[in-house]
């Protein structure tokens, strides 16, 4: 964590936002780009739904249907799912990716702007969590 | 689907829901010593071995006979059959009968073993927030006026498909996720409950129940044709014992040759044997299943959507799957080989000491205000608490009030219950004071469905009770009261909200109260 991350977890928690999922395209996992008017004063609302969007196109990955997923699906199937002993799945690749992204953004965008962003995994895949930390003074660096 | 209600009825007491720390568990002297893992709090109706790795159903009593029945079969057709058939016929059969056996055997471990797509229950800050954006969807209510059911609409590829909340795990369940009452578990893509098997079947799980049905079709045909195969070389090898002349004649005149058999009476024998009578049988039933589940997998549906006739056209002109890619290869390929999506709820990870953790069912005290005790809850416990204030309520003559707030209009879950009445009503964190003594659950229950409506509202919103008032069974004022308290358990922490406490409380009674 970086500096200004350290100082958030002393800061005391105002609110929580929770953005929930979407699910018009179906049950892949996809949130709402829709911008909560908690963050209003707080965030750009051009820089939240990049975010959000990023997000989403993760996701997507991971639960594409293609060629790729199919053959690792297949080879799992004929080694009786005993290869996922040794190899990670695809989903879980680009769970490691989004993870790396979360941290990257809470690091450079959000600390600063006293948020912080909840890995959904860590929901349940229902909610993106957004911390809203009361001082402000810690954002101006 | 049954209630499995094991703890009997006990003096209920108001839970809340904390939003500090509170694990039953971890007390201040365990968390020292010991950091739990998440599998020894999890909320649900599960059992886990092998320090998390393994997760089953409660009731694992089928998924043994399953596995002693595949192994007994598969164990005498190998003893017994395997080495005629391979010195008479070819080794080929053994070889292909074992790598089925292991196949089935895998498969079979793979679907029991392993999370089905449990979604994990809603933080308490989750459920606080969804609680107040319900509360604001419904607006102000009148007296007389009922909020409508707690669902919300959601239009997937043109077809509209309502989301409905469920309360034990206080989230909006995401499309086809259903609640298993068996294993108190939300699961995604929720298929049914398979005892055989031991677990749910769900989104991580049904290829690996779909190819174990399927290469147990296989296994059992293949061992019941090479038992008849071995039965008929046998009977062809062995001399027939004919005694009389009237045997020959019978022998000749019969067509269909089951007299040589039947006379053969090794033969006999090995019909009447135990491989033949468990294949038998297993074989209609298991490919009668699996057909259906191709037929399934085809059409992308469920087992739970298929019984209650979701997308089929008789429900409505313009009736369609919205889940359904099209083309059966598609659908397939999608529920065979599509990517595996991890475990939710990351059984073996440890607890994080400040972390908040979801709001199970026996909710410890920790860092919560001391005034309530604490007993174990069960779900239906609560229900049936609720729906006997509304009881006492009702007959009460003192208040002369109906229980005309559940009145008329859309019945809400109730209506799509299967079981029995107690597993449909939604059970939740709430539980109200109760003494009353004699009042059974199922008659009552059943009389009044309405009740079954009043418990998804009130029991959703926390009930507290200040240790002053105690409940007390004949009057029905403070029954009202206590039943009128909808306070959300945020509010009980922020000194700010005590207005809309306040504000609830009198809505409450009114509520109840009106003529």
């Amino acid at each position: 964590y970086t500096h200004s991350l350290q100082d958030l977890r002393q800061a005391a928690v105002a609110s929580k936002v929770f953005v929930q999922r979407d699910y018009t395209s179906g049950t892949i996992c996809k949130f709402q780009t829709k911008f909560p008017a908690e963050l209003e004063s707080r965030i750009d609302k051009q820089q939240f739904e990049e975010t959000i969007q990023t997000l989403n196109n993760l996701y997507a990955e991971a639960e594409k249907l293609g060629g790729r997923s199919y053959l690792e699906g297949c080879l799992a199937c004929l080694t009786a799912y005993t290869i996922f002993l040794c190899m990670e799945t695809h989903y879980e690749k680009v769970l490691k990716k989004i993870a790396k992204y979360i941290q990257e953004q809470n690091e450079k965008i959000y600390a600063p702007l006293g948020l912080l962003l909840t890995d959904p995994i860590e929901r349940g895949l229902r909610v993106v969590e957004i911390t809203i930390f009361e001082d402000r003074s810690i954002g101006s660096r | 689907m049954h209630l499995g209600v094991e703890e009997p009825i006990r003096e209920c007491q108001y839970n809340q829901i904390c939003t500090h720390n509170s694990s039953p568990m971890d007390t201040p002297h365990t968390k020292k010593k010991k950091i739990k893992r998440k599998w020894q709090v999890f909320p649900g109706r599960n059992k886990f071995y092998c320090n998390g790795r393994i997760m089953m159903a409660k009731q694992t009593g089928v998924f043994y006979l399953t596995t002693v029945l595949i192994l007994v079969t598969s164990g005498l057709f190998f003893a017994f059959d395997c080495p005629f058939l391979a010195s008479n016929l070819t080794p080929a059969i053994p070889a292909i009968g074992g790598v089925l056996f292991v196949f089935v055997m895998g498969m079979l471990l793979r679907a029991s073993f392993s999370d089905p797509g449990v979604l994990p229950r809603a933080t308490p800050e989750e459920a606080a927030d969804i609680e107040r954006q319900i509360d604001a969807a419904n607006g102000p209510s009148g007296p007389g006026y009922r909020p409508p059911p707690r669902t919300r609409e959601v239009v997937i590829n043109g077809q509209a498909v309502k989301l409905k909340y469920c309360f034990t795990c206080k989230i909006f369940r995401p499309p086809r996720t259903s609640h298993c009452s068996l294993c108190d578990n939300c699961v995604e893509r929720f298929d049914h409950h398979c005892p055989w098997v031991g677990n749910c079947v769900g989104r991580r799980n049904y290829r690996f129940f779909y190819l174990f049905i399927l290469s147990l079709s296989f296994l059992t045909i293949f061992i019941f044709a090479f038992v008849i195969t071995h039965v008929i070389l046998n009977a062809l090898q062995k001399p027939l014992a004919l005694n009389t002349v009237a045997d020959f004649e019978a022998v000749q005149k019969d067509p269909t040759g089951l007299a040589f058999l039947v006379l053969s009476k090794t033969a006999l024998l090995d019909i009447l044997s135990l491989k033949l009578v468990v294949c038998f049988f297993s074989v209609w039933s298991i490919v009668g299943l699996s057909g259906f589940h191709t037929y399934l997998i085809s059409s992308n549906q469920t087992t739970n959507e298929d019984i209650k006739g979701s997308w089929s056209s008789k429900r409505g002109k313009g009736n369609y799957n919205p889940y359904s890619y099209g083309n059966f290869i598609t659908n397939c390929c999608a529920a065979l080989c599509g990517p595996l999506p991890p475990s939710l709820i990351d059984r073996r990870g440890f607890i994080q000491p400040d972390t908040p953790q979801p709001a199970a069912q026996t909710n410890g005290t920790g860092a919560c205000p001391s005034n309530q005790v604490q007993s174990h809850m069960c779900a239906q416990d609560q229900c049936i608490q609720s729906t006997k204030f509304v009881l006492q309520a009702a007959t009460n003559p003192l208040l002369h009030s109906q229980p005309i707030i559940l009145g008329g209009g859309a019945p809400l879950q109730a209506k799509t219950s299967l079981g029995g009445p107690c597993s449909t009503l939604g059970p939740s964190q709430a539980s109200l004071p109760s003494s009353i003594p004699g009042l059974s659950c199922g008659g009552e229950l059943m009389a009044l469905r309405d009740s079954e409506i009043h418990c998804h509202h009130h029991p959703h919103h926390q009930h507290f009770i200040s240790p002053e008032e105690t409940p007390s069974p004949t009057a029905a004022l403070p029954c009202a009261t206590h039943l009128g308290h909808n306070v959300h358990p945020a509010q009980l922490f922020d000194p700010a909200s005590q207005d809309s406490l306040h504000e609830d409380s009198v809505r409450g009674l009114v509520k109840l109260s009106s003529v």
